[in-house]
């Protein structure tokens, strides 16, 4: 089919795929994201596609290569439908035996279902991983073909906007949004309809074109969320832009995706080609006279490029360095027009406001923060991957009932949050949930207020208070054996590394802190030194530019202010008590446990290991640098930390 | 990087005349060769009308240049969050020694270009190290020598 | 963005309790020094736009509730703003700003006196170079950009890597070599570097933006 000419016959199309289904025939979504992938789902799709072809079947199967169904530390995951099956840990070579004792038969394979407690779980719903969650923006994400526009199609796709193109006035779309109480989900939390309102204002008073662009940059490491949108539902993105752009006037928008997500350019770039040969980008969509396209731009790899002004910059074909705010981009932004920047999540939530309204949104989540969240829950966590839940969720939910809490027997001990701008939030602040209590502005003034509630619900502003911010949706769980001083170094080092340098506390302040906490990782400082890193870290926050130098201290101050005992522990006792800071550690082989099997001696840099095959080996703790080469190989955990 | 080159003309025409291409064909020429040559660089600068400083900036800025050839084959190790957490640093100073390259860097006999990445979005799998394009999930030492091994 | 905030006009406004007003366009720097209020600076120029790299500028604003540190090279008033020069805030950035300013440009006199009259005289940085005097403070780039059109030098590499540069380190035929850079220098350092960036000018071909 080529253009489509207007909503009936868009209605129509999507009608007659709808009346072809066949609720009968076997559909295997075999998962696609980028931890299955890597956990090899490719050649699992390719066995059950071959498979297809061959087997003896009522109807024959579809094969479907979906987005990201979330749990990702349990790839490659496959899900049957209509049977409504859930398998886990996947391999090519249990093709054979699913096509033929579900797909031919009606059995299921139990040794390939997720286990909780023992209990085997048979359909997805069964899974308090997925039980828990509440899907709104990931709806279709897993669930359809990110190549096939009519899947998308079949999914709802482009309803909203075709309701908003021909029922609603832009200004009511404008409305629709605000009242809905959407906010950015980039990091700022930013009412998302004021800034729309501001901008459709200022082309009002000065005519002229006016752009929108979504932000795929999604640097911050460990987080996957927009990722796993723009992979999985390429459609959602453009539509919720295609409504932007109609309600605030704009006929060109960019998508600003980083380089290191070719799969998402490469979905969206084909979603793009569907839409504009369908007519629902171009020229005159769906006949209404509205015009607007878009187009892709790589990011070349910088973090500060999720800035927005430096985001400008790049688009324009300069070097990605922040600009003062104000002017904002919204009055003078991309070639000196105004522009609204909104994070792809946020553009992808749109298309669901119109479709349900503003009303049923907002009661989603808490009072300030509404709706749902995205969430890359990584780290020290049993069930690592993608949740959605609504906001006001508790992290103790998230973390310990969604995610299965920590491994082994370690213990929970924080979360960091936000990204390398975010902060660290210890356990305490999330014990049993209280519930999904909705919290007023005026409750959350003091942070002690925050720790009285017991149960830290996840929305903008008790991250604020506790220090942190929500971010992107990034959370790093951390289990006793991770060191606090370690990870804000590490984030600090990231951000000393991406800073673009042209402030100098940006530039040689966050090198200055990461010398601080050098020293305490070597076991060296002052106790004093606390207070003059706490007195630099402030210098930075508020001699910076942009919002990475002003946020970059976040990791640093709320691990000190919370951790204290522990960074004193490095400085005075000379010792890390989670046992990472390499300076302050001694490696021993425990003779009981170790058997003796040679492979540390091979690894070992140094030749500081000593022992004879089928005998406990030791290590010479005076030629030990620490490399930590033996821990890593030993097979039986017999290499500890004294 | 085994496709065949294209005709640096032919990637030069697929942008309009305009200083805002800049980055995309940079990015373009870098996709196609590996890195930018001083010549391609005057080239891409003399299409676009850009300044050369201008260029100059953008590729020493942004990581996804290079301005050396890459190696045969690349090395990737994870140091993002999970991956941090998990031990990737190990990694990365062990393909250090073994192989007797800096991180950024490509070995003299172009065999092996060793780079440290911020998430490749497989945390699931931490500590990840990308071989060429192949993904080594759960990766230790042992894991990694004989991966390095085989190529 | 202030609706009040409109083009044209004089903004009223407190500097350190004082009553000021700014012209159209004007910056709070720009109205501080038109009142003899003083603020030090070292990347601002008025020859050139306001970088903002070396905030050493910022001062402490209050409006309404919300109170900020911001760089008054950069930011525009709005009626009825209270700007503090001097508050703690202000005195703790101006202190680490002068403090790393020693380390990053330890061989430059002017650096010194500037920090000796704010008390500074040593720094907890670690020094790179001890005969480095460039704080990368953007004037130079910015004056053969906007001024002279001609481009010769730019900021290469990023973070603490960030360098003073001319494309592939060497020095540029398109420096014209009118010295324009030098005598924005706040510093003295491209007095000692230019042979860096300036080229032969015999064999300047007209490459670079000067088609
Ligand atoms: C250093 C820095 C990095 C940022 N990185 C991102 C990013 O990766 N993705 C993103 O959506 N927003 C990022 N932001 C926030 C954006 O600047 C901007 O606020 C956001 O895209 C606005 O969209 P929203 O209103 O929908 O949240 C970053 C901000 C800063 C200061
Ligand atoms: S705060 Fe850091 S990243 Fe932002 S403009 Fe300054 S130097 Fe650049
Ligand atoms: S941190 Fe290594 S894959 Fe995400
Ligand atoms: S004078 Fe304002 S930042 Fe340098």
């Amino acid at each position: 089919m080529g253009k489509i000419k207007d909503v009936q016959e868009l209605e129509a199309w999507r009608d007659r795929l709808l009346a072809a289904w066949n609720p009968e025939q076997p559909v295997v979504r075999v998962c696609s994201g980028p931890g299955c992938l890597a956990q090899g789902a490719d050649q699992v799709a390719k066995a059950f596609k071959a498979a297809a072809k061959k087997g003896k079947f009522k109807v024959a199967p579809l094969i479907k290569e979906t987005g990201c169904h979330g749990l990702c530390s349990k790839g490659t995951l496959v899900n049957l439908a209509p049977a409504d099956i859930f398998y886990v840990r996947v391999q090519p070579q249990d093709v054979p035996e699913i096509v033929e004792t579900s797909l031919v038969k009606n059995g299921v394979v139990e040794r390939l279902l997720y286990r909780e407690n023992g209990k085997r779980c048979r359909s997805a719903a069964d899974i308090p991983f997925y039980r828990l969650q509440e899907k709104v923006v990931l709806k279709n994400v897993g669930d359809i073909d990110p190549l096939s526009f009519e899947d998308a199609l079949a999914a709802g796709a482009y309803r909203s906007m075709a309701r908003a193109l021909t029922r609603m006035t832009p200004d009511e779309v404008i409305e629709t949004v605000r009242l809905s109480g959407l906010r950015g989900r980039g990091g700022g939390g930013f009412p998302t309809g004021y800034k729309w309102r501001l901008a459709a204002d200022q082309t009002r008073q000065n005519p002229g074109p006016l752009y929108i662009i979504a932000n795929g940059e999604e640097g911050d490491p460990g987080a996957f969320m927009d990722r796993a949108i723009m992979e999985g539902d390429p459609h959602t993105v453009i539509e919720g832009m295609i409504i932007g752009a109609y309600a605030m006037g704009s006929h060109q928008g960019f998508l600003y995706v980083r380089h290191e997500y070719p799969i998402a350019l490469h979905h969206l770039t084909i979603a793009i080609k569907q839409a504009r040969r369908h007519g629902l980008l171009g020229r005159n969509i769906l006949g209404t006279g509205f015009s607007f396209d878009l187009e892709i731009h790589r990011g070349a790899g910088a973090y500060v490029c999720g800035e927005e002004t430096a985001i400008i910059a790049s688009l324009e074909g300069r070097v990605g360095v922040p600009v003062t705010r104000p002017p904002y981009p919204a009055e003078h932004g991309l070639w000196g027009r105004p522009t609204i920047i909104n994070n792809v999540e946020t553009w992808a939530n749109v298309p669901h406001i119109i479709d349900k309204g503003a009303e049923w949104y907002a009661g989603l989540g808490v009072s300030h923060s509404t709706g749902t969240k995205i969430f890359s829950l990584v780290g020290k966590v049993n069930n690592t991957g993608l949740v959605e839940v609504p906001m006001g969720t508790t992290l103790g939910r998230l973390v310990e009932e969604i995610g299965g809490g920590v491994p082994g027997q370690a213990r929970f001990k924080a979360v960091q949050t936000g990204g390398p701008s975010g902060g660290i939030i210890p356990y305490e602040f999330k014990d049993i949930s209280t519930g999904d209590r909705k919290l007023s502005r005026g409750e959350l003034t003091s942070p002690d207020m925050v720790l009285e509630t017991s149960g830290f619900p996840v929305e903008f502003e008790s991250f604020v208070q506790a220090g942190s911010i929500l971010g992107g949706g990034g959370m790093i769980v951390m289990d006793d054996k991770d060191c606090v001083v370690d990870l804000a170094r590490y984030f600090l080092n990231f951000l000393g590394e991406e800073s673009c340098g042209k402030c100098l506390p940006c530039r040689l302040g966050l090198k200055g802190m990461l010398e601080f906490l050098d020293n305490f990782a070597q076991g060296r400082g002052d106790p004093e030194d606390i207070e003059v890193l706490q007195s630099l870290a402030q210098a930075v926050m508020d001699g910076s530019l942009c919002g990475l130098g002003r946020s970059a201290p976040n990791s640093v101050l709320t691990s000190i202010r919370y951790f204290r005992e522990e960074y004193l522990a490095h400085i005075q006792e000379h010792r890390c008590p989670a046992g990472v800071c390499r300076d302050l550690i001694t490696y021993r082989i425990d003779q009981e446990i170790c058997d003796g099997c040679g492979l540390c001696l091979e690894v070992c840099p140094q030749n500081c290991i000593a022992g004879r095959k089928k005998k406990p080996y030791s290590i010479d703790s005076k030629a030990c640098t620490r490399c930590g080469s033996c821990q890593d190989v030993c097979p039986m955990d017999a290499v500890i930390v004294v | 990087m085994k496709k065949a080159r294209q005709d640096i003309d032919s990637i030069l025409e697929k942008y309009p005349r305009h200083a805002h291409h800049l980055i995309s064909l940079l990015q373009d020429v870098q996709e196609a060769y590996g890195y930018i040559s001083p010549e391609h660089l005057t080239l891409v600068c003399d299409h676009v009308g850009a300044p050369l400083t201008q260029a100059w900036a953008i590729i020493s800025f942004y990581k996804s240049f290079s301005l050396e050839p890459r190696g045969e084959h690349e090395i990737k190790v994870c140091l993002g969050t999970t991956c941090h957490l998990k031990g990737g640093d190990r990694l990365a100073r062990m393909c250090e020694r073994d192989l007797e390259v800096k991180r950024g860097q490509t070995t003299r006999d172009q065999r092996f270009s060793l780079d440290t990445v911020k998430c490749v979005g497989a945390c699931a799998l931490a500590p990840v190290v990308m071989v060429d394009d192949g993904y080594l999930g759960k990766a230790n030492i042992h894991s990694l020598k004989e991966r390095l091994k085989k190529l | 963005m202030n609706p009040k905030n409109k083009p044209g006009g004089l903004i009223k406004f407190v500097i350190d309790g004082q009553k000021v007003e700014a012209g159209p366009g004007w910056s709070i720097l720009e109205t501080a020094r038109h009142h003899h209020i003083h603020i030090p600076t070292l990347c601002f120029h008025p020859a050139v736009t306001p970088w903002g790299s070396c905030r050493l500028c910022v001062v402490e604003t209050r409006y309404g509730k919300r109170s900020q540190v911001v760089a008054s090279c950069l930011t525009r008033p709005v009626p009825e703003l209270e700007v503090m020069t001097n508050s703690e805030r202000v005195q703790n950035v101006r202190r680490w700003v002068l403090e790393m300013l020693l380390a990053e440009c330890p061989a430059s006199r002017e650096v010194k006196d500037l920090a000796a009259q704010y008390g500074v005289t040593s720094t907890r940085f670690a020094i790179k170079d001890p005969n480095e005097e460039c704080l990368k403070c953007g004037r130079c780039v910015a004056v053969c950009h906007e001024v002279v059109g001609v481009n010769a030098l730019t900021f290469g590499s990023r973070g603490v890597t960030k360098q003073l540069e001319t494309p592939h380190r060497v020095p540029n035929n398109a420096c014209v070599g009118c010295g324009c850079c030098v005598s924005v220098c706040p510093t003295g350092a491209l007095q000692a570097r230019l042979d860096t960036v300036r080229g032969d000018l015999a064999r300047r071909t007209g490459h670079g933006f000067a088609h």
